[in-house]
């Protein structure tokens, strides 16, 4: 056996079977997969060792809006390694209504190539801003 | 702080003992304090305990405990109607499942005659069950006494302290005593974190810390160890088992674990009796919970613990000598004990506070009627109980009685808003909680804490980030705080 | 007092009330009204900003709010629906007149010729559950704390320990710790976790955090806010192990320890309930056992999927049009469908079999644990109606089964669902 190689457990989302299967890694590539009852689970396992990808849900300020808080959604999955950054940068953002559900609220967040989007409508209020109260 | 008026007295602790002696010297033409260190009045034992207006049979004759009861449920009645008291006499059922019992019943019954309990009366079986149909099998009989009811402890205590403040006394509450100043073997005033606020006399209604300020005057004449009492409250919807407050025939050191119905129609068992160390210690445990449980069973079968919504506990203020300390101090002139007033204190605080007043005018305090006396409170609007034309009226003059913020017991938004400000008002979410019930139904806040906290914040003036749920340093929420970010956004 | 009369008065703007209102609009009412006590439409999705709703009813991947921006747009479309926000039901009563209340309007008292319910459900709390110890502020139902992070711009705590592993629970996990919270461990008091595979691996094993299964919260400690927490490993009973407790430090424990139907204006009616679900009993057409009320959604049973919900929704909304345009839904006898054997809760509880409908039957199922490889069967008069293999059960899953509509016929007074494991043994 090769002293470089690695065993990873990845437990398996695409269906509910869950299967939880085992990639052998060795100098950075794959050499062998085992536990997944499926090419699905496989490919999924492949792209979890590799380049794995997660959609950031989060949410910006919003000023002269019915609530002071605005839902975000990345419109692609972004790196997994890069969503504490993602988030970390949405939450120095504000912006002002009204926005509409698809607007971007962030282009290309950190460079990555993805565009962060308003995952509501948040019509303005002529009141003070909501808070809890509405 | 107090205005540069003397002041005549300063009572020390805003539970129900020194809220009904504020409202008895309030009759008075007096320049009276009284001094809470939580958030809040009624924040330890009168917010913790059996919730019982007791008939007086238990206590031996001849005790405070059994003079003072008596008298004290004699007062609660009369005063019901003037301070607005959420009180029903219920009548109350010691139940005996065994011979021996039924003798403990017949001494209790003696008892009670010796100490001028009105009404009482041996019930056989059918009678017992008749009344209570829901009792264990093994009932033999029950002594009834019908001066007996369920009242809202923490309710009372807030009505005779707004009563009080209505009438000039004033209550200032975060403000702990720190220190009490004597000069010549007198009370001079006392230090709190606010100042030094100087006084002829000081009353001791400290509940479980009425030791601790007792020696801070140099009094170390008497002991309080708190014994804690564990509950378990149960929702509206489960069926109540019992209409009225049922014991167990009583041992040496308790009344034991009852089953009793509240005035807001719940239904709650306990307390069991553990002795404690600290004067804070209010955990409740497992097996604690269990006891009251095994208890209540014992006496009506079935207690529907899956519909629980709520267990709290308590502490008792338990003295050494066991009876009350009411009385001048034997060690410091100018400082008057309300001390160790443990069950049946809630009952009895209104005969306290006449018996602290009389203590008073003894010690040479001039005692001249308030001519400006106004013994009644305020009306206090409950939604829920208006009818339609009457709720109709109110959201007009103040939409706010139109937002149901309380789902579970349909509290309004008005409602909550007119806690906040009347006099001595809530500051905190248990505030509101326990001046308009919003947050004690079955989902216990889930819903409409976040709301009463933003209400909260709102009326006060006050981030939310600066809103208690109950105690000192019971902050709630924290603001989300932005971090750095590498890019700018649009 | 203003009156105001509807074909159809939905209780409740959430996800199933929002599907049914567009439903009964499209099926013949001519006049519909949603009741909604909050300020906006939407329900409970509103706070829930993550994404994965919405695959079977839209074929695509969208997060709460944008699932609910969809029906809010679908009955903004429809002029015969009406919308009270901000208004609370008092009182429904069996002839279907409806008290409520709101700042504006004062009192309303409104008739329907049919209602639906769609009032969701509520959290199970700290009291319910009965952890022992001290009440500091810093415990927090999952529910409200998401709600207050996601749309009111408040944290709950900076470290956090959440007891129930559901969906809510670990989404919350994720959710605190982008916020930049310590989230310092998910408790689980069975052994395995109620929420979906997918939760685990993106809220907890992305962030580190661990999962503590057959484990429990047996003490808070902290005076004025929570400072730690006392969890102790449980038994097959589900009894704490002595001597198994450790303490984790925290200032917030958040609880996610289960859901209850909202079903206070339907008990009050006398409506026919079911004590497992929570919910009422209703026939497949969503309508209880008063004719003319129907429900949907959460206030019939917890749903894992807001697809299904609104399914339920679209079917109460049509039948209750239908009701209230005078066809009646009441005929035809009733058969029981009885879940034993491994299956715990079965909705509709009851089939309507009438001549005329030909339409099949969809149960939704929960199991009461987790299986593999099982053989669901229906059965009736001994007959088989349905068998299916179930390569995997999750009691946090909902089985959906449908009885195809030419087994109708062979239902007698009572059908019943079971789970058979490989073998023919029973799936206990």
């Amino acid at each position: 056996m090769n002293k470089q190689e690695e065993k990873r457990r990845i437990s398996c989302i695409v269906c509910p079977l869950s299967c939880v299967g085992e990639v052998s890694i060795a100098d950075g590539k794959i050499t062998g997969m085992a536990g997944f009852s499926c090419p699905r689970g496989q490919d999924y396992a492949r792209e979890e060792v590799t380049a794995p990808k997660r959609t950031l849900t989060s949410t910006v300020r919003i000023s002269g809006g019915r609530l002071p808080l605005l839902p975000v959604v990345s419109r692609q999955p972004l790196p997994k390694d890069k969503i504490m950054a993602c988030a970390g940068c949405l939450s120095t953002v504000a912006v002002s209504a009204p926005v509409r559900e698809g607007d971007v609220i962030v282009a290309d967040i950190l460079g990555l190539g993805v565009d962060v989007v308003a995952s509501r409508d948040m019509t303005a209020r002529e009141e003070p801003p909501g808070g809890m109260m509405g | 702080m107090p205005s540069n008026d003397r002041t005549d007295v300063i009572i020390v602790g805003g539970g129900i003992v020194g809220a009904a002696i504020a409202r008895e010297l309030a009759k008075y033409d007096l320049n009276v304090l009284l001094l809470e260190r939580h958030p809040d009045l009624a924040m330890e034992t009168t917010k913790a305990n059996s919730a019982i207006l007791h008939a007086g049979f238990d206590a031996s004759p001849g005790s405070l405990k059994a003079l003072l009861n008596v008298r004290g449920n004699e007062l609660f009645r009369q005063l019901q109607a003037d301070l607005g008291l959420e009180l029903k006499l219920t009548g109350s059922l010691v139940v005996a499942t065994s011979a021996a019992e039924m003798d403990a019943i017949g001494e209790l019954y003696s008892r009670g005659g010796e100490n001028g309990v009105p009404g009482l009366k041996i019930l056989s079986r059918e009678q017992v069950l008749d009344i209570e149909p829901n009792l264990t099998e093994q009932t033999l009989g029950a002594l009834h006494a019908p001066t007996a009811g369920i009242i809202s402890p923490f309710g009372a205590a807030l009505a005779f302290a707004e009563n009080a403040a209505l009438n000039g006394v004033k209550i200032i509450r975060e403000c702990p005593v720190t220190a009490i100043a004597v000069t010549d073997g007198r009370i001079a005033g006392v230090h709190t974190p606010h100042g030094f606020i100087a006084a002829r006399f000081v009353v001791n209604a400290a509940g479980v810390g009425a030791d601790t300020v007792s020696r801070l005057a140099g009094d170390d004449s008497f002991r309080i160890k708190p014994r804690k009492g564990e509950y378990l409250l149960f929702d509206k919807k489960a069926s109540c088992l019992v209409k009225t407050v049922v014991f167990p025939t009583p041992t040496k050191v308790s009344k034991g674990i009852l089953v009793s119905p509240t005035v807001h129609g719940n239904m709650f068992v306990g307390p069991n009796a553990l002795d404690c160390r600290d004067a804070d210690d209010v955990d409740t445990s497992a097996a604690g919970l269990a006891e009251i449980v095994a208890g209540a069973e014992k006496l009506v079968p079935g207690i529907p613990v899956g519909a629980s919504i709520t267990q709290f506990a308590g502490l008792r203020a338990v003295a050494d000598g066991g009876d009350f300390i009411i009385g001048p101090s034997p060690a410091v002139g100018g400082l008057v004990h309300a001390a160790g007033i443990q069950s049946p204190g809630l009952t009895a605080a209104p005969a306290i506070a006449e018996r602290v007043a009389a203590v008073l005018r003894d010690l040479g305090l001039e005692m001249k009627p308030n001519r400006r006396f106004n013994p009644v409170n305020p009306p206090r609007v409950l939604f829920s109980e208006l009818d339609a034309a009457a709720r109709q009226a109110l959201i007009r003059e103040n939409p706010l009685y139109g937002r149901v913020i309380c789902r579970c017991e349909t509290i309004t938004e008005g409602e909550i808003v007119a806690a906040i400000h009347s006099v001595c008002g809530a500051r905190t979410v248990d505030g509101v909680k326990r001046r308009t019930r919003a947050g004690m139904g079955r989902c216990q806040g889930g819903f409409c804490g976040p709301r009463v906290t933003a209400i909260l914040a709102r009326e006060l003036s006050l981030p939310v980030t600066a809103v208690r749920k109950d105690t000192v340093g019971s902050y709630l929420f924290f603001d989300k705080i932005p971090r750095l970010c590498e890019v700018d956004s649009r | 007092m203003i009156e105001q009369a509807y074909d159809v008065v939905v209780v409740g703007g959430g996800p199933a009330g929002l599907a049914a209102a567009v439903s009964a609009s499209d099926n013949g009412a001519l006049r519909v009204l949603v009741i909604e006590r909050d300020r906006e439409l939407g329900g409970i999705l509103q706070q829930c900003i993550h994404n994965g709703f919405g695959l079977h009813r839209f074929q695509q991947e969208l997060t709460g709010p944008g699932y609910a921006g969809r029906y809010i747009r679908m009955v903004g479309e429809r002029p015969n629906i009406a919308v009270l926000l901000d208004t609370m039901v008092l009182s429904v009563a069996g002839d279907k007149t409806i008290l409520a209340v709101n700042p504006r309007d004062g009192l309303l008292k409104i008739t329907a010729a049919a209602v639906v319910f769609a009032m969701g459900c509520r959290e199970r709390t700290r009291g319910a559950i009965r952890i022992p110890g001290s009440r500091p502020a810093g415990v927090f139902t999952a529910g409200a704390a998401q709600r207050m992070v996601n749309m009111e711009g408040y944290l709950p705590g900076k470290k956090i320990v959440i007891l129930g592993s559901g969906d809510i629970g670990l989404i919350m996990a994720r959710r605190l710790s982008l916020e930049g919270c310590d989230v310092k461990a998910v408790l689980e008091i069975m052994p395995y976790s109620n929420g979906l595979t997918r939760n685990v691996v993106q809220c907890l094993e992305d962030f580190g955090i661990p999962l503590h299964l057959s484990h429990t919260v047996v003490g808070v400690h902290g005076k004025d806010r929570v400072t730690g927490i006392t969890c102790a490993k449980v038994d097959d009973a589900l009894r704490p192990v002595p001597g198994s407790e450790f303490d984790l430090e925290c200032d917030c424990l958040l609880l996610s320890v289960g859901l209850i139907p909202e079903n206070e204006l339907s008990g009050d009616l006398g409506i026919e309930m079911d004590g497992l679900t929570g919910g009422p009993v209703v026939d497949q057409l969503r309508q209880t056992s008063l004719p003319g009320f129907f429900a949907a959604g959460n206030v019939v049973h917890v749903h894992d999927l807001v697809d299904f919900v609104s399914e339920e929704g679209e079917t109460a909304g049509k039948y209750a049009a239908r009701h209230a345009c005078g066809l009646s839904s009441s005929v035809g006898r009733l058969a029981r469908i009885m879940a034993s054997d491994g299956v715990r809760t079965a909705v509709p509880q009851v089939v309507r079999l009438d001549d005329v409908r030909t339409a099949p039957v969809r149960l939704y199922m929960r199991v009461a644990r987790p299986e593999r490889r099982v053989t669901l069967r229906l059965l009736s008069n001994s007959e088989l109606l349905l068998e299916r293999v179930l390569p995997v059960a999750k009691p946090g899953e909902m089985v959906v089964a449908d009885i195809p509509a030419d087994k109708l016929r062979a239902i007698g007074d009572v059908v019943t669902v079971v789970l058979r494991r490989q073998g023919g043994e029973q799936g206990e």
